[in-house]
Parts: structure tokens; sequence; C-alpha cells
């Protein structure tokens, strides 16, 4: 009757089905609820077409996930978000996706607006294809309070989403976010994988997160096919995935700044961050790192060679981060803006399951390469970087240490990597063990990414979930707004800077 | 120091070109300024002459939810700002036109303009617009007692009712004084609220909820958004003038002073520039105790006066 039902296992273990034993619907979801009452996370949380609900908790302290499933007798089950605020978008998605109705949740609406994959059977009874973010919206009445629609079209160049602002003045009394713009139905195309194009449609869930992505699906194919992957070649994915995080903590510090018409760091951040990712594409040949990595290994190694030659570009584009970026704490009108807005306390973040930088900033100790450390963060470990406040102030402190220390890892990395010779280049992997189910998760610049594959009897997946850390951390955004000035948004958002694609999948 | 007619007539030729021709050349000077403060090229100086005349071979798009009042915003814009124009002493002695009491009519013709902007805004329907409206009332409210209470202590040391007097003759014993400088910082901040200048408006941001005078034209396209930004670099450069105004060096050489006046258009730019380029914006509640600033400092000049 406790989370002892579930069965534990490591990051990027590959457990036989037949290993999990199935719990009944009551122990399933007590289960759940005590787990994360007790301290654990919810991070994944989904169905497959044979009406078995799966879900993976995860107790960080201990460096552990555990999973479990039950096997539903028909397309209902009382929800579990009333008791437990995590698992309120995984259950709507779950109704959208198989029709499977969890009974008596307090926000039920369509997550990414598209039809059931399971013919005939939809929560909502819907029979045509829905239109994005046409639904009923929480709304406030009285005669000062106005509402405010906010895209799916930005004035700006970037994703489409649907923000609706209650507001009273100037104060924003609820922001509800409405997104699915973005869906290309990658989680059903990855079944009956892989294929040959199923790396390329993980590397693409949030292109600017394609290292995260692309190695989490890399480890749950490795793990699956029982390959272990040379520390070499490791070493060279975190630096990938480092220089990744580098590029996009410069980018978000200098648009935070411009944001609030600081324009130093505004500009010199805008091109920083490009030599950042002409590192990436001095490797592999992409500015995102496409193709980078490889199931099994890398596409493209890095030479002791190049590493050597890498080194010194590196040291100087971290001079001129450093630079840009002091200038923004040296502002005490920017540190104004920064301390004022967009504040989650620790309590209310830890409620809503928030991960990554926003967790971070608001004084959760959460990182996957230090919990659940994958690659090469066993032997070469990275500090998790912490602030309290929970405000823009702390998001933007957080990246700031991030980068930091992603730059020492890359100096120690890329000093390694000129001494050691290139591993041989991996062959093709063997046939994956069949119905299993594995569980990769990789700390993307934003935070947890996760890849959870399950195999049929041939080998082939039969369910493939991905959860961005964009998917929990939405709620984080209009947590933030609640009481705060309208005028704030924009730069409340930015801190955050989740992904539209990675949460429309 | 009396003047010959034909002066006179070139003084005033002078003062509509000035006006007509170079207002537009402010704001791609504060742009240029601020492009090379953050080490970009930067758009060239002359980008808002190219912007206006591509934008006015555009055809305008309406919302159909538009009236004529919609027209109102722009084409009242660039009237009033004209006609202010008109009250406000460049280079070299009065302004075209004059009278006692002009100060008020200088000082409501844009308030008129104001009007007419916020009618055209809600007359989109755009909760945005309407945002803009809002917020851009509130700070004028502000802004205006500022303005007023500088003109006062401007008026008391002058004797006079009119800018062209109140303006270009202060006497020696006024410039560099106490007072002035108040009278001068107030109007600074009067003068970064009125063009929406970063801290208090940022006019190259993209962010619509940001926003307090931008947000309310951008239902506008074509010609009357070209209208719209050439009135508000009129606005920029009569504003300026009044800004300048009290520290030309004024002497009897009319050539001599049209280049002070021009220098100091200049500076007061490259000020704007180089303020926009080291500060963010307030957060947008810090935006009235920054005016409430500005409406001290005049008031407290003005009692400098009294006593």
């Amino acid at each position: 009757m406790n989370k002892s039902e579930f069965v534990p296992f490591n990051n990027g273990q590959t457990l036989a089905l037949s290993d999990i034993p199935e719990s009944s619907l009551d122990e399933f979801c007590k289960a759940i609820i005590q787990g994360v009452h007790g301290g654990l996370r919810l991070v994944c949380f989904c169905a497959d077409a044979d009406l078995r609900l799966f879900a993976v908790l995860a107790e960080d302290a201990a460096g552990q996930l555990r999973v479990g499933w039950t096997q539903l007798s028909q397309a209902s089950y009382p929800s579990i978000t009333p008791h437990c605020v995590q698992a309120n978008l995984f259950e709507r998605e779950i109704a959208e996706q198989f029709g499977i109705v969890p009974e008596g949740h307090p926000w039920f609406k369509p997550v990414r607006f598209h039809t059931s994959w399971v013919e005939g059977r939809d929560a909502w009874g819907r029979t045509s294809i829905p239109e994005p973010a046409v639904m009923d919206y929480f709304t406030v009445r009285g005669e000062e309070i106005h509402e405010v629609a906010v895209g799916p079209v930005h004035a700006g160049v970037i994703e489409p989403g649907h923000f609706r602002f209650q507001c009273h003045g100037e104060t924003v009394l609820h922001l509800e976010i409405a997104l699915g713009f973005q869906h290309r139905g990658i989680e059903r195309t990855m079944v009956g994988g892989p294929h040959l194009l199923s790396f390329k449609h993980a590397e693409t869930v949030s292109g600017d997160a394609t290292i995260a992505h692309g190695w989490a699906y890399c480890r749950v194919l490795e793990s699956l096919a029982g390959v272990q992957v040379p520390p070499r070649s490791e070493w060279v994915r975190g630096v990938a995935l480092e220089l990744e995080r580098m590029a996009n903590h410069v980018g978000d510090l200098g648009a935070m700044a411009g944001d609030v018409g600081f324009l130093p760091t505004a500009s010199f951040c805008g091109r920083i961050r490009g030599d950042w990712l002409n590192l990436s594409a001095a490797v592999c040949g992409s500015r995102l790192g496409r193709d980078w990595l490889k199931p099994g290994g890398l596409r493209f190694d890095l030479e002791p060679e190049l590493a050597k030659l890498l080194l010194p570009r590196m040291a100087k584009a971290w001079t001129d981060t450093r630079d840009a970026i002091e200038l923004l704490w040296g502002a005490a009108s920017v540190m104004n803006r920064f301390e004022a807005a967009g504040h989650v306390d620790e309590a209310q973040a830890r409620e809503i399951g928030l991960v990554g930088v926003a967790a971070r900033a608001s004084g959760i100790s959460l990182d996957v390469r230090k919990d659940h450390p994958f690659g090469p963060y066993a032997d070469h470990p990275v500090m998790v970087s912490l602030a309290e406040s929970g405000n823009v102030h702390s998001r933007a402190w957080v990246r700031w240490l991030e980068l930091a220390e992603s730059y020492r890892f890359l100096t120690e990395a890329l000093e390694g990597l000129a001494l050691a010779p290139c591993d041989p280049v991996p062959e093709a992997l063997p046939p994956l063990a069949p119905s299993s189910v594995c569980v990769a998760l990789t700390e993307g610049w934003r935070g947890e990414v996760l890849h959870l594959a399950m195999t049929d009897s041939e080998g082939r997946f039969s369910r493939y979930k991905i959860v961005d850390p964009s998917f929990h951390n939405w709620f984080g955004v209009a947590l933030a707004m609640r009481g705060e000035q309208i005028s704030d948004f924009p730069i409340c958002n930015k801190s955050f800077n989740l992904s539209y694609c990675g949460h429309d999948l | 120091m009396p003047e010959s007619p034909i002066s006179h007539t070139l003084q005033v030729f002078l003062h509509i070109l000035t006006v007509l021709l170079l207002s537009p050349l402010i704001p791609g000077l504060i742009n240029k300024v601020k492009a090379v403060m953050a080490g970009r090229h930067g758009p060239p100086i002359l980008q808002l002459y190219y912007d206006l005349a591509k934008l006015s071979r555009k055809q305008a798009v309406f919302s159909r939810t538009t009236t004529w009042i919609f027209l109102a915003g722009p084409v009242g814009a660039v009237a009033v700002g004209l006609m202010a124009a008109m009250l406000v002493p460049f280079g070299h002695g009065h302004a075209p036109l004059r009278f006692q009491g002009d100060v008020i009519l200088f000082a409501y013709l844009f308030g008129l303009a104001r009007f007419l902007t916020v009618l055209s805004a809600l007359d989109t329907g755009s909760s945005f617009e309407g945002m803009g409206a809002a917020r851009e009332v509130t700070f004028a409210a502000l802004a205006e007692p500022a303005l007023f209470l500088g003109f006062a202590a401007l008026a008391k040391s002058t004797g006079s009712l009119s800018l062209s007097t109140m303006l270009a003759h202060t006497g020696p014993h006024f410039k560099f004084s106490g007072p002035l400088v108040l009278v001068l910082a107030g109007w600074a901040i009067v003068y970064m609220a009125e063009n929406s200048r970063i801290p208090v408006d940022d006019p190259n941001t993209h962010l619509e909820l940001t926003m307090i005078h931008e947000v309310m034209v951008l239902d506008h396209s074509g010609r009357p958004f070209a209208l719209v930004l050439y009135g508000a670099s009129v606005k920029l450069l009569v504003l300026g003038a009044l800004l300048v105004g009290p520290v030309l060096p004024r002497n009897g050489n009319p050539w001599f002073n049209w280049l002070a006046f021009y220098l100091a258009l200049g500076a007061l730019a490259v000020a704007v520039g180089i303020a926009e380029s080291v500060m963010a914006r307030f957060r947008m509640t810090k935006v009235p105790q920054f005016l409430v600033a500005g409406v001290l400092a005049t008031a407290f000049a003005f009692l400098l006066m009294l006593v």
C-alpha cells in the first residue's frame, strides 16, 4: 500500500514488462498520491491503447526511479489530480490520446487539441478535428474586470501559443495558457519504430534542445539493445549537451535584458550565443547539434586535434559571455525589474512539480546530472546551481551559475579529450529487447527530459512517451503571473523560456 | 534689436523647413547612438526618411470596427505637432507665432493630439489598445503638472506668458541658476515620458503587453502609420526645442544662434540615446513615481522663484 509497490530502477535501465507486477487501480492511484505526498515526483504518467496506465515516480535523493502499472477495465478511472496537482496535464493528455476519462478531474480540458488515437473513443465525444485553443476558459466576472487575449500570433518571431489574462486594471488575477498549435504527432509516429527517421523526430521534439532529446532517445535505444557506449564518446556527448546549455542560457539572459530594455547585454548576447552555437557547428556541422549523436555513439567524433583547437575559441567566447552578463548584475534598473516579478515559492514549485532551471531558482535541488547521473556525469560530476527567491532574478541567476559550471565542465572535458584517442566508429545496434520498458532521463538546458519506450514482442516500439521539461513547467508561468502586473508578463515568460513545440509534441 | 523684414521672413522660412524636414533625423540619431553603444552598426541615420518614403507608397489596412476617428489620431498628431512648432522659438529670435498666453495653447495642443490618439486607439476595440490608452492618459496626467510648473517658473522669471519670450529671453542671470536647472530636470523627465523613451516606455519593443504609446498605434498601417511616425518625430523636435531653449547662448548673430540650436538638439538626441543604452525600463508601477519626481523638481523651481 505504498510506494514500494512500484519497482525501483535506475535512469536508463531496461526492465522486462513481466518483471513489473501489475497493481490494482486502487493501489496504483494510492502509490502515486502517497509517493508524491512523501516527496517523490511524478515524472511520467501515460497510458497505452490496451487501457493500461503507467506511472514513473522519481526519488531524487536516492537517485532512483520507480515504475508501476495497472490494467483498466473500462475507459475511465477516478482522477488523481485533486490529490496530486502534478498529474493535471498528464491525465488530460491520457484522456486526449486514448479517450480514458479521469473522473472528477477539476480542470478537464484538452491539451493539444487532436482527436483520440483510439477510433471511436474520445473523452469529450468529439468527432471532427478540434480547433486549437477553442475551449471554455476560466473567466472572472465583474465590472472592472477585463480580459486580454494574446496570441497565437505574437509580435515577435516566437512559437504560437494562446494566453488568456483575466485582469483588474494592470493586475493579473489569472492566466490560462492554451497550447497545441505545434502538435505534430511525434509520439504516435514513433510507434512501430525505431524507424530510419525516429532519431530525427526525437531531435526535433524541441529544436533548441536537440542534444538533450537526441541523447535521451539514444540512451533508450542503447539500453534496450544492451549496448554500452565507450566513456570517451559519452564525454563528447556531455560536451554537446553543455555547449547547448551555454548557447541557450546566453541567449536567454540576453533576451531577458532585451525585454526590460537593457540594450548592452541584449545586443552582446545575441552575438555571443552565435559563438557558442558555432562551437557545436565546428564539430558536427550543425549549430543546433543535429546529427552530432547517433544511437550507439557519435556520428561526429571530437578528435583530439579539434579539441585542442576549440579550447582557445571557447575561452574567448567565455570571456565575452562574462563581460556581457556582468553588465546585467551591475545595473540597478535591471535588478529592480528582475527582483520584482514572477515569484513562485518553493512549496508551489514542489506541488506543481517544476523541473530544471525554474525548480532550482525556487530553491529545489533538482538536476538529473546529479540525482540520476548518466553519460559522463557520474565520473565528472557537476554542481547543482541554486537560487532561493523563485523570481525572475533567481531564474537569471541560476542560468548564470550554470554557465560558469558548464564552462568548467567543458574545459575539463576538452582538455581530457585532447589527450585521448577516438573510440572506434559504433556498429549498427542489435535488435531491441522485446516486451521491455526503458526510461531515460537527461538534463537539458531547460530541465529534465524524459523518454520512455515500451517494446512489443518483436522489439518494436509499442508506446513511446516523451516528456519535455516545458510540459511540467508551463503551469509555473501561469502561477508566476498571479497578482503581477500584466506588463511584466513578457519578462516572466522569458525567464522560464519554455518550449511550445516540446509541450505540443 | 530691430530686425529687417527680409531677415524675419528668412527666419520663419528656416523655422518651418527645420520642423518639416529635420524632425525625422532625431530618431535616426538616437538609434545610431544606441547602436554604437551596443557595439552594433545600427540602421542608417536617415532610416526614418526611408521608412516614411516606403510607408507612403503602401496601402493602409483598416479594421472593420474602425471609423473616421481611427484616422483622426495620426492626422491630428501631425497637424497639432506642426502647429505647436510655430509657437516655440528655435534658433534665432521669436517663434513665427506669438502672443501672450500662447504657452497654454502650446501645452493643450499636445493634449489635443493625445486625445485624438487615444480615441483612435479606442476606436479599434482592441484590448491592447485600450490598455495602452489607459496607461498613456494616466501618465500624461502626471506629466502635465511638471510642464506647467516649469512654465510658471519661467513666466515668473521673464514676466511673460509667451514662449518666445519665456524661452529665448530668460536673461543672463537666470541661465544656469538653481531654479532653471530644476525646471530642466523636470522637463527632461517629461520629455522621456511624452516621447515614450526608456525608462518610461520602450519605443523599440515588440512586446505588446509592455507598451504604452506604441500599442496605441499597432493597428495603423501604410500612410496613416507614416503620419504616426512623422508626428512622433515632430514631437521629439518641438519638445526638444522647448527643453534646450532656456540654455541656448543667444547673441546677436542669427547664424551662430541657429548653429547652437542644431548642436543642442543633436546633443539632446545623443543624451537620450546614451540614457536608453545604460538603463533598463522602469517597472510600470514605478513610472508614476518617476513622473512625480519631475513634478517636484519643477514645483521647487517655482517656489524658489517666488521667494
